[in-house]
């Protein structure tokens, strides 16, 4: 019965975006084209690359606030190397691996100083974004070497740019774990019962801590695209991301009590946030009012099924 | 052991050590750069403090009863563009109707919250994730998108949060005595006790004949209510209304409660506490200058304080467990 | 002891449900002033819904409850407690965060306009727990109290609102003799202060020892009352059950073979020290022991779930590669996975054999959860329902089912029938001998001494963390377990 319910969301979620290319192909004869839904997925595909980590994470019951300061710093790193004159493999290198060892501090706090998610990663956001700040200042650091500007601005074939590609690669690689095998299955387990997890022998804190990770790591490939394509790094890069990327999440239908959720809600999320963005851009109407929409939209995720289960 | 002793030592020793380490800090500051502690300096510290002392007071009575309100620094935001539109459309009505109004604006913007994790007990993370961008927005609709400037403001507007008494301005006042009443209140009123109760143990407060879902819509009104006032003394200070201010404010509100010792889980915490903490950031913060580490260094240096503050309390919780007693029965 | 006065609340045929659901139907009950009446019935006979009826929680759908003759409505929480009825709920219903002489006032301080009347309400507090003999202060946090120590505060509070009616839910299901003990010494001076008293327990000693009448539910009906001087065990046990029980303890006689578990001086600081004992093929050593003595932190460490701080313990060679499976105490926060299916459930510590190369395949989970479905006699409709729609005793089937798919040769139990009803007890003794049968061993932790004396061949007694004796199937009586227990 479960998953009807969500069946039910998802398809909801469906009709939402039909209406967005209806309601938006009426308005802007424009936005019907190849090239311009090519421009459009730019909107989505780098917050969405963390959204689906994130939704793992959420389904395990913890939450990362400082996916955004994850960013910021991996940025950081990269702007430091390209000064440096370090090539386009080695700037790659430094975001992944900036990003990936601010996952595993978040990892440690969680599992080995047993810091509640929620607090810990309220402090490491303020931590790591505070580092970006400390480093840069209110300078700007520009001096990307040509190849670098591939990953956030090349196209992979005709309107398919290398963003959608890695997005599309990377939720069908996500979708596969986690609805089809057994260390999927464990997540949500953990996220549904973490103590009965640890005494069915799941090693609850290794998965806490490679989710946590995961996550890192996934901010800092949202960093490489990013930075790419703006082609600059400044401390407040990204700035407000996370609460962004968060209702993507729990507006694809994950509960933030843990255990339920699935990565065709988070993909569809991810395409009506994009659409907005974008239809929205489209007339003129600036992305904060889209905000009142996507608001809208994460508390009627929640409170459609509070009302029908009250009757 | 005298019992009596080993009930301070729960939330107060935590309290006093935060209150001897901003001390320290103080003191450490002042013998390096006598200026530090000259009135005028103390002043300008508690006026830059003070409405972060007024959010997180507001916060803490969300926390205590197991929620969260992410909406805050856009409630203000909104109540604060509402107070500067009031005061062009209407700059003869004085400031008594602008308090008022933020008042009111900020308490129902925060019944709107407490009504949705209440009535239809939704989780607080998504409902006030949800209304601070719907807030957000609203500001920009209800601006065009344009500022309200300086220039467009009465002088009775904007001398409010300004003019000083014995010293200090009267935002600092304002929220002295906000600190004053949170930590008489909380100590001595009965709705306050009840609100301890329900974010201690929900379950055992509902047999208790306490509602915990109305001890959370009070909570958030309250909130809200000193957001909206917040609203307005910001847009005074800054003498600038547009839809972006407080942006991100939120998560220092919130990290500012939780090096005041306010415990995530609900139940736990202290008006004192939350007071001592913002004092603390308020302390580094104006002593970077001085000390001559470039003010970019702030936040940094927070998060560690967080950090610092989050894990030491972790661990005194692991070693506090019940030397043979079963876990849970 | 007056036992003769009329009654003071009256239930009589209420009835409720809950959806499609008949929790109680037509229900009579009879409580009088200066008296304990002793609730008894299986799990799922509605008890706790009659609980949460007379504490305001609930409302029944017909029915009449009167108090001292009138007939009452208990609309809520708060109209329980000012109409006189208190309920001490198993679970511990205090405030940790607060202390002692706070929670004794929750909702009911004593204030002066608004605010609360701080000296007021110390030295009341100080005086009911002077009343009560209590070994802790007013002023202690509720953190720092054992379980015992919060029921005490629990029954404290319904002192300070003038109780008339008091109801204990399972109060000694985690309390140890002694605590026990001193529990009936607050329980009688109630009952000498002319309190009405609700005393639900599934421990037939303890009913004997503390009650003046009896009541008994069966499938959400009353099925009997009276006297308790009129009634046997054996009585209550026919009313209760209302149909022969499959024999308890179905314990076959086996001839223990090979050394299986060999454990050495094994010490965990603060829980337990200098463990030494060996479990081999084919037997059941029993654990018995008062809550707190360490025994659930061994099985915890033989498991893995914590580590030693000295000492080992090895299994046979020819073993080690089946494990230890462990069984835990309470199942719903630590054995069942409740939002899950019972397939998910059992598929749950068998994933690696069910998806070698990581996939998982849905087929093979639901055929083996048919198998042990069959198995075990689990009543479910099906693989997919969910865990928390079960039964307690169906549930605990599901947790000992999904440890025995993975061919462990040792089980540890820990409680394994606490809280589950005849039936299920009986099946969970003879899935429990069969397993031991075919060669594997059993270390069964319970704090059932009958369950105890009914299943070990061996019986071993920690106190205070330490192994404090020994016992042989014919050795062991109740009077040796509990004093090499309780230290007497």
């Amino acid at each position: 019965m479960k998953t009807t319910s969500f069946l039910r969301w998802e398809s909801m979620l469906a009709v939402v975006i039909v209406l967005e290319f209806v309601l938006f192909s009426n308005i802007s004869p424009y936005f019907l084209s190849v090239d311009t839904l090519s421009d459009a997925s730019f909107n989505f595909t780098e917050r969405s690359l963390v959204a689906l980590p994130l939704a793992l994470l959420i389904i395990a019951g913890e939450i990362d606030i400082s996916v955004a300061a994850i960013i910021a710093l991996a940025s950081v790193a990269m702007g430091l190397g390209a000064a440096r004159g370090f090539g386009t493999p080695y700037l790659v290198l430094f975001g992944l691996g900036t990003g990936l060892i601010a996952g595993m501090i978040n990892g440690a706090l969680v599992t080995v100083g047993r810091v509640p998610s929620i607090v810990a990663t309220i402090g490491t956001m303020t931590l790591f974004r505070g580092a970006a700040y400390a480093v840069l200042g209110d300078r700007v650091l520009k001096e990307y070497p040509e190849s670098f500007a591939a990953f956030g601005q090349g196209y992979l074939a005709g309107p398919v740019s290398n963003e959608l590609m890695l997005f599309v690669v990377f939720a069908v690689v996500f979708a596969v774990f986690l609805h089809r095998t057994r260390w999927g299955r464990v997540v949500y387990a953990i996220g549904a019962n973490p103590v009965a997890s640890r005494f069915a022998g799941v090693a609850v804190n290794r998965y806490r801590f490679a989710l946590f990770a995961l996550t890192g790591l996934f901010s800092g490939l949202a960093a490489v695209l990013l930075t790419s394509r703006l082609g600059s790094t400044r401390p407040s890069i990204a700035q407000g991301w996370e609460l962004e990327i968060i209702s993507i999440v729990i507006l694809g239908g994950v509960s933030v009590w843990g255990g339920k959720g699935s990565i065709a809600g988070v993909v569809l999320a991810a395409l009506v946030f994009g659409l907005v963005t974008f239809g929205l851009g489209l007339m003129n109407i600036p992305g904060i009012v889209m905000s009142i929409f996507i608001g809208l939209l994460l508390i009627l995720v929640v409170a459609v099924p509070a009302i029908l289960n009250r009757r | 052991m005298n019992p009596a002793k080993l009930r301070l030592s729960e939330g107060a020793r935590r309290d006093l050590t935060l209150a001897v380490l901003a001390l320290a800090l103080f003191l450490a500051v002042t013998m390096a750069y006598p200026d530090f502690a000259k009135p005028a300096n103390l002043a300008g510290l508690l006026d830059d403090t003070a409405i972060l002392i007024m959010l997180a007071l507001g916060q803490m009575l969300v926390i205590l009863v197991r929620g969260i309100d992410l909406s805050i620094a856009a409630n203000l935001a909104l109540c604060g563009m509402l107070a500067a539109l009031f005061n062009r459309a209407l700059p003869e009505a004085g400031i008594l109707p602008v308090l008022v109004l933020s008042l009111v604006s900020g308490a129902v913007l925060g019944a709107v919250n407490g009504l949705l994790v209440w009535k239809l007990t939704l989780p607080p993370i998504v409902v006030t994730l949800g209304t601070m961008s719907v807030y957000r927005g609203a500001i920009y609709l209800l601006s065009r998108g344009a500022w309200v400037n300086e220039n467009e403001m009465t002088r009775e507007f904007l001398g409010f949060t300004r003019a000083t008494f014995l010293g200090a301005s009267t935002l600092s006042w304002l929220a002295l005595s906000f600190a004053a009443l949170f930590i008489v209140g909380l100590g001595r009123l009965r709705l306050a006790r009840d609100l301890y109760a329900a974010g201690g143990n929900p379950e055992a407060a509902a047999y208790a004949g306490i509602d915990t879902g109305r001890m959370q819509f009070i909570a958030y009104t309250i909130c809200g209510a000193i957001a909206g006032l917040c609203g307005y003394l910001w847009v005074a200070r800054f003498a600038v209304a547009y839809t972006d201010i407080a942006l991100g404010f939120e998560l220092q509100v919130i990290a500012a409660c939780l090096i005041g010792g306010v415990a995530i889980a609900g139940g736990k915490g202290s008006a004192f506490g939350v007071l001592i903490g913002c004092l603390f950031i308020g302390i580094i913060r104006s002593s970077l200058p001085l000390v001559g580490v470039s003010a970019f260094w702030q936040m940094f240096i927070n998060g560690l304080v967080i950090l610092l503050a989050v894990l030491l309390s972790a661990r005194s919780r692991m070693f506090n467990r019940v030397i043979l007693e079963a876990p849970r029965a | 002891m007056p036992i003769d006065t009329a009654p003071c609340l009256t239930l009589s045929g209420v009835r409720k449900s809950f959806g499609a659901a008949r929790a109680l139907e037509r229900v009579a009950l009879e409580l009088r002033a200066g008296s304990v009446t002793a609730l008894i019935g299986e799990n799922g006979a509605g008890k706790s819904t009659l609980v949460k009826i007379l504490s305001g929680v609930h409302q029944p759908d017909e029915g009449e409850i009167r108090l001292d003759g009138k007939a009452i409505r208990i609309a809520d929480p708060v109209s329980a407690r000012r109409l006189g009825i208190a309920v001490v709920h198993q679970e511990c219903m205090v405030f940790d965060n607060l202390d002692v002489a706070e929670n004794l006032f929750v909702n009911a301080q004593p204030t002066a306009r608004g605010f609360v009347r701080w000296r007021d309400l110390r030295a009341r507090a100080a005086a009911v727990l002077r009343d009560l003999d209590a070994d802790f202060d007013a002023s202690t946090p509720v953190s720092h109290l054992s379980i015992a120590q919060k029921h005490v505060v629990q029954i404290a509070r319904a002192l300070v609102d003038d109780t008339r009616v008091l109801i204990l839910d399972e109060p000694t299901a985690s309390l140890s003799q002694r605590e026990c003990t001193e529990l009936f010494r607050i329980v009688n001076k109630l009952r000498e202060s002319g309190c009405a008293l609700l005393f639900i327990s599934h421990k037939f000693e303890e009913i004997f020892e503390i009650a003046d009448h009896y009541a008994v539910f069966r499938d959400g009906s009353s099925v009997g009352a009276g006297l308790i001087s009129d009634v046997t065990h054996d009585e209550l046990i026919r009313l209760m059950v209302g149909r022969p029980v499959a024999q308890l303890f179905p314990k076959l006689e086996t001839t223990p073979g090979a050394e299986l578990l060999r454990v050495e001086r094994l010490s965990r600081a603060g829980e337990f020290e200098d463990i030494s004992f060996s479990l081999r093929r084919g037997e059941i050593v029993g654990i018995y022991g008062l809550v707190g003595a360490g025994r659930t932190e061994l099985a915890q460490v033989l498991f893995g779930i914590n580590r030693a701080d000295a000492g080992s313990f090895t299994l046979a060679r020819d073993a080690a590669a089946a494990g230890i499976a462990l069984v835990p105490e309470d199942r719903q926060s630590q054995g069942a996975v409740l939002a899950f299916s019972v397939a998910a459930n059992i598929a749950l510590p068998n994933l690696a054999e069910l998806a070698p190369r990581g996939m998982c395949s849905e087929r093979a989970e639901t055929d083996l959860a048919r198998q042990w479905i069959d198995k075990l006699d689990i009543k479910a409709q099906g693989p997919k329902q969910a865990v928390h729609s079960l039964s307690g005793g169906n549930q605990q089937k599901v947790v000992i089912a999904k440890w025995l798919a993975r061919k462990p040769c040792v089980l540890i139990l820990d409680e394994p029938t606490k809280g589950i009803d005849v039936g299920a007890k009986a099946a969970v003794h003879a899935v429990t001998s069969e397993f031991v049968n075919n060669g594997n061993g059993v270390l069964m932790i319970s704090s059932d001494l009958p369950e105890i004396l009914g299943m070990s061949d061996r019986v071993l007694v920690m106190r205070r963390g330490r192994l404090r004796g020994e016992f042989t199937r014919a050795q062991a009586t109740s009077e040796l377990l509990l004093r090499a227990a309780s230290g007497a």
